[in-house]
């Protein structure tokens, strides 16, 4: 629903911020009229394909092309002797660690495939029948491998190893072996010995998660142009054009100068688009070519080749007195780094008990090269998989000790100033009044039926700021255009624009919001990490300011006062102080039609790296019914609370919400991968891999509770990674409310469900 | 799909000519949605399609007297649309109706359902239970068969070279009489059935079950017609004890397999499970309430 739309209806001083416009780019994505990343057209385009690996783990002996190239309509097939290759970088990026190499290797397989679905060549024909008949004409030899998918079976001394040059980081001594456990990390303090011994509980529980996808509606698409002196363009949708810019460059040994990227809207990204697979293939056989060629994946090669999170085994232990005060608490996590190193582990050791200010807590973290497709961010990634074994189990400390869940929360709840459970202290948060918030709602106290349970769980994500663009041009009829470099993923267009109408005093209608290519715009991080409302935001009020100022400037000067002297109120500029009254307002169009005869356009533009992100935290409640025949779980209500800093777009920060608590739902029952003997993805599609449909869902309750972030201008933190920490054990724990068993195990599937519940 | 040629022949007899004369794989095109499907995915590479849509013999549901007849190009959401049909035959119109999504229904056929051969095919449970019976013209003339006698097994049916079903043949069903299905699914649409169930009978003024027909699909390579489980409800009130005989046929019935979708225990136990509630809801129906 609009409220903003012209008028305001937003208190605390407030005109603009905080109130619910219609987004802008909203009227185009419901009539069809919005370009995505497959939509781009050029003259002349190429189809590209990709050839997958069949197999989950071989060596590729040799590529033998010539039948497909001597296929009339082909014009060119690229393998990985077409790029250059790099050697080992270890970077991180975005929201997790990333080697150029393997990145380059992922997308074209080097010496090796490490998984089902590998890209192993790419073929550029006429036509997409030309290209896909011309993918069976390229012969690969292929020396088949033992391989391995399950992640405890990966760490044994006896799997088969998928990288010789992977020695386990982080334990002393270095092994002198090789292996699949690439890292070891480690975060927490005090004395967990000394702790589990003045506990009068513990519980002791393990968890497995299996890998998600992001599940996002677009497949990845792009097209790529490289003219005859090299100058290269690539169109698609991703979650940073800079990125795909950056990592095309390093990948491909390119200058930056030669590359520019204009971003297509995109449809859904949840982190899985912080990656590059296709772009700098596109481009490779753009410059073989010498044609433009477009890429779009099928939702098979999505599955099979991109993404997902991992898939997990974790070992929790917790102890607590009877008064409910954790004294210790331990995790283990292994993680599923896929076919190259690099899972979420580490935010999984800094996360798992950051809801907590904890005395003594230790979080051990492996991270786990398997035969799968190479793990890709997933929102909030790493957290929630961690989150579900921990919650789980403070579920089970609470239940044995006879305490309220969210009063034992409360007891050991993370607070301003408290030390975190991986190291730094925090700022100002607001997990405890989410815990409050929860205890008061209306939903905590409702009864339930037969057959239903009610389920409590917290979840925390640290939000990031980073490096951000913007620029405000006032446009000559008072009207401007606020451009900025992060791709609009949730609403952040919406949140820009009513964000500069708030400097400026202009309605948000007369302000136009876009994504600007990465010529047209300072460099600015991807989007990603909850990071644009919060940091992308701040360099479009830096730049309204400016603006403002620029606007004062004009304004003096035609008075012939003082630019001290004036004031910019309501849009408008007046004279203030002992000038006050002296002459007529000028309002922002005034002041923009008389710009060229008062100093040349007004342009406002800031670049910036934000700092001071504040975390999230939320708790949801979790109303589950089950079937006890079939095993079945409908969600029957739920509420999710999360401390928003400041919603500046309300109706965007409830949207992130539901969605990732809907996303967590599928989490918890019903997605995962399902892998043959034969190490191949058997639900390469959303008919078996189910994410919730619709009808799955009760309408999801979003309470947003505002602690402001002091390092924004209006309070904002971010807002779309937190909701999908808590709902996997809110589900389990409301399981286990309803029908008597822990779920340590997800999906918590009727299959699955049935079997606990009848003992089998 | 390099020479894949359409034709949408006016009458069954051009259908049955184009269907016969076609050297090479020839495909019948009704709501498509199948066959879209597998013609993109390139598991099917047809030479030919023969869309049936444009035969108005097809296109129709009508009394038939002794029987109501149902088009063989007659879509899931025109079957469901249909009051007469509705009131007679609410379980087959439920099982078409959960087939896909409300745009898929548009133009999805229960005919397209059974001849495309999966076990686990929504409607075919529920047309075996109504004792629906198909009309199938060939190159040799009109031949009928019960539905449960069509699927030869995934992907496979009894169709010869030249043949198509034209439609269904449903009986009008006796006084006191009720049908109903159920599936599960693991979400609550949009999805293939784990196992699916459907049953039909009839009570005397008594309540007692006096005729059934009790059909299980997802549970073996096609769907299947339980005598044993009409046997375990016929002559009952529907009691607790019928209702557990009931269950215990159903599972002695099934022959899964553990795939991607369920395992043998769940889909055997799910089986027992969904026939008990069916003819729950079957005989409420039969009982008028």
């Amino acid at each position: 629903m609009s409220e903003g739309n012209g008028q305001a209806k937003n208190g605390g001083g407030l005109h603009w911020v905080g109130t619910r416009s219609i987004r802008p780019d909203g009227v185009d994505k419901v009539t069809g009229r919005a370009n995505f990343g497959a939509d781009f057209f050029m003259p002349g385009m190429l189809t590209g394909r990709v050839l997958r690996s069949p197999h989950p783990h071989a060596r590729i002996r040799s590529i033998d092309a010539s039948k497909a190239l001597a296929l009339p309509g082909v014009k060119a097939v690229v393998t990985c002797d077409d790029m250059p290759d790099i050697p080992a970088e270890e970077a991180f990026v975005g929201e997790g660690p990333m080697n150029f190499r393997d990145l380059s290797r992922n997308c074209l397989a080097r010496g090796k495939a490490l998984y089902d679905g590998h890209a192993v060549a790419a073929v550029a024909a006429t036509t997409a029948a030309i290209a896909e008949q011309a993918l069976g004409l390229i012969e690969v030899d292929y020396e088949v491998l033992p391989h391995v998918i399950d992640v405890e079976a990966a760490m044994r001394p006896d799997a088969p190893v998928l990288h010789d040059d992977v020695f386990t980081q982080g334990v002393d001594p270095a092994p002198t072996r090789p292996s699949n456990v690439a890292k070891r990390v480690q975060t927490g303090h005090g004395d967990l010995d000394a702790g589990f011994a003045a506990a009068d509980v513990v519980v002791e529980r393990h968890f497995t998660t299996k890998p998600v996808h992001q599940g996002y509606i677009e497949p990845h698409a792009c097209v790529a142009s490289v003219s005859e002196d090299g100058q290269t363009t690539i169109w698609g949708s991703s979650q940073g054009h800079f990125m795909i810019r950056a990592y095309v460059a390093k990948l491909l040994a390119m200058d930056i100068s030669e590359i520019r990227v204009i971003p297509a809207e995109i449809g859904g990204g949840f982190g899985g688009k912080t990656l590059v697979y296709l772009e700098p293939v596109a481009v490779l056989l753009s410059r073989k070519s010498g044609r433009p060629v477009k890429m779009v994946m099928s939702r098979e090669e999505v599955f099979r080749a991109t993404g997902p999170t991992s898939g997990t085994a974790i070992r929790v232990k917790i102890g607590a007195k009877k008064d409910g005060t954790i004294t210790a608490a331990e995790a283990e996590c292994k993680y599923q780094a896929g076919g190259f190193p690099g899972s979420q582990v580490h935010a999984a050791a800094m996360t798992g008990f950051a809801c907590y200010s904890l005395a003594n807590v230790r979080i051990i973290g492996w991270d786990v090269c398997v035969n799968r497709p190479r793990c890709a961010a997933y929102r909030a990634p790493g957290a929630p998989m961690a989150a579900f074994a921990i919650e789980s189990t403070v579920d089970e400390v609470a239940e044995k000790i006879g305490i309220d869940p969210i009063d034992l929360r409360l007891k050991n709840a993370a607070k301003s100033n408290s030390q975190s459970s991986y190291g730094p202290q925090f700022r100002e948060i607001g997990y405890i009044e989410t815990l409050k918030a929860a205890k008061e709602h209306p939903h905590y106290k409702a009864p339930l039926g037969p057959n239903q349970g009610r389920g409590i769980a917290s979840g925390f994500w640290f939000n990031i700021g980073g490096e951000s663009s913007a620029a405000i041009n006032v446009n000559e009829d008072g009207t401007a255009v606020v451009a900025t470099g992060s791709p609009d993923i949730g609403g952040s267009r919406a949140s820009m624009a009513l964000m500069a109408a708030e400097v400026l005093g202009i309605d948000q209608a007369r302000i136009r919001p876009i994504v600007a290519d990465t010529a047209s715009i300072g460099y600015t991080f991807l989007t990603g990490g909850s990071r644009v409302t919060f940091a992308t935001g701040m360099a479009v009020v830096e730049s309204a300011k400016q603006v403002v100022q620029q606007l004062r400037e004009r304004a003096a000067k035609i008075w012939d006062i003082d630019v001290d002297a004036v004031e910019w109120k309501d849009g408008e500029a007046r004279p203030a102080g002992s000038n006050a009254g002296r002459f007529e307002p000028l309002s922002l169009k005034d002041l923009a039609a008389m710009a060229g005869k008062t100093g040349g356009p007004i342009i406002g533009r800031s670049a910036l790296n934000a700092q001071g992100a504040g975390p999230g935290f939320g708790t949801h409640i979790c109303d589950v019914e089950i079937d006890r025949e079939t095993g079945k779980v409908t969600i029957v209500r739920y509420t999710a609370v999360q401390d928003v800093g400041k919603a500046i777009h309300p109706s965007y920060v409830e949207g992130q919400i539901q969605g990732g608590v809907a996303q967590g739902i599928g989490w918890a029952l019903n997605e995962e991968y399902i892998y043959g003997d034969d190490g191949r993805l058997q639900n390469p599609g959303f008919l078996d891999y189910r994410m919730p449909v619709a009808s799955d869902l009760p309408m999801i309750d979003a309470v947003m509770v505002e602690v402001p972030n002091p390092a924004h201008p209006y309070g904002a933190r971010g807002v779309g990674e937190v909701p999908i920490v808590p709902p996997m054990a809110a589900v389990a724990n409301a399981i286990y409310r309803a029908g008597g068993v822990r779920m340590p195990d997800l999906p918590m599937s009727p299959p699955r469900l049935l079997a606990a519940l009848d003992g089998d | 799909m390099t020479g894949l040629e359409y034709q949408a022949p006016a009458s069954v007899d051009d259908a049955v000519g184009l269907l016969a004369r076609f050297q090479g794989d020839a495909r019948v095109l009704a709501g498509g949605t199948d066959l879209l499907v597998q013609l993109r995915s390139g598991r099917l590479k047809p030479g030919l399609v023969v869309d049936v849509k444009h035969i108005p013999e097809m296109r129709e549901i009508k009394d038939a007297g002794d029987h109501f007849w149902v088009g063989g190009a007659v879509s899931c959401a025109e079957l469901g649309e249909h009051e007469v049909i509705g009131a007679a035959w609410p379980g087959v119109v439920e099982a078409s109706e959960l087939i896909g999504s409300t745009q898929i229904q548009g133009r999805a056929t229960p005919t397209g359902n059974l001849c495309n051969a999966s076990p686990a095919a929504d409607s075919v449970p529920a047309m075996i239970a109504a004792g629906a019976r198909c009309v199938i013209a060939g190159p040799d003339g009109r031949r009928e068969l019960p539905v449960e006698q069509v699927q030869k097994g995934p992907g496979k049916n009894a169709l010869a070279k030249g043949e198509l079903v034209v439609g269904f043949k449903i009986p009008k069903p006796a006084a006191h009489s009720g049908d109903a299905y159920l599936r599960l699914i693991p979400r609550t649409e949009m999805d293939i059935a784990v196992v699916g169930v459907g049953v039909a009978l009839t009570v005397d003024a008594g309540g007692t079950v006096t005729a059934a027909r009790v059909a299980l699909g997802a549970v073996a390579p096609t769907a299947l017609l339980v005598g044993d489980a009409a046997k375990a409800i016929i002559g009952s009130k529907l009691d607790d004890a019928a209702l557990e005989k009931l269950d215990a046929a159903a599972r002695a019935a099934c022959k899964p397999i553990d795939d991607k979708r369920g395992t043998v225990a769940y889909r055997t136990k799910i089986a027992g499970v969904l026939a008990r509630r069916a003819a729950k809801i079957a005989y409420d129906r039969a009982r008028g309430r």
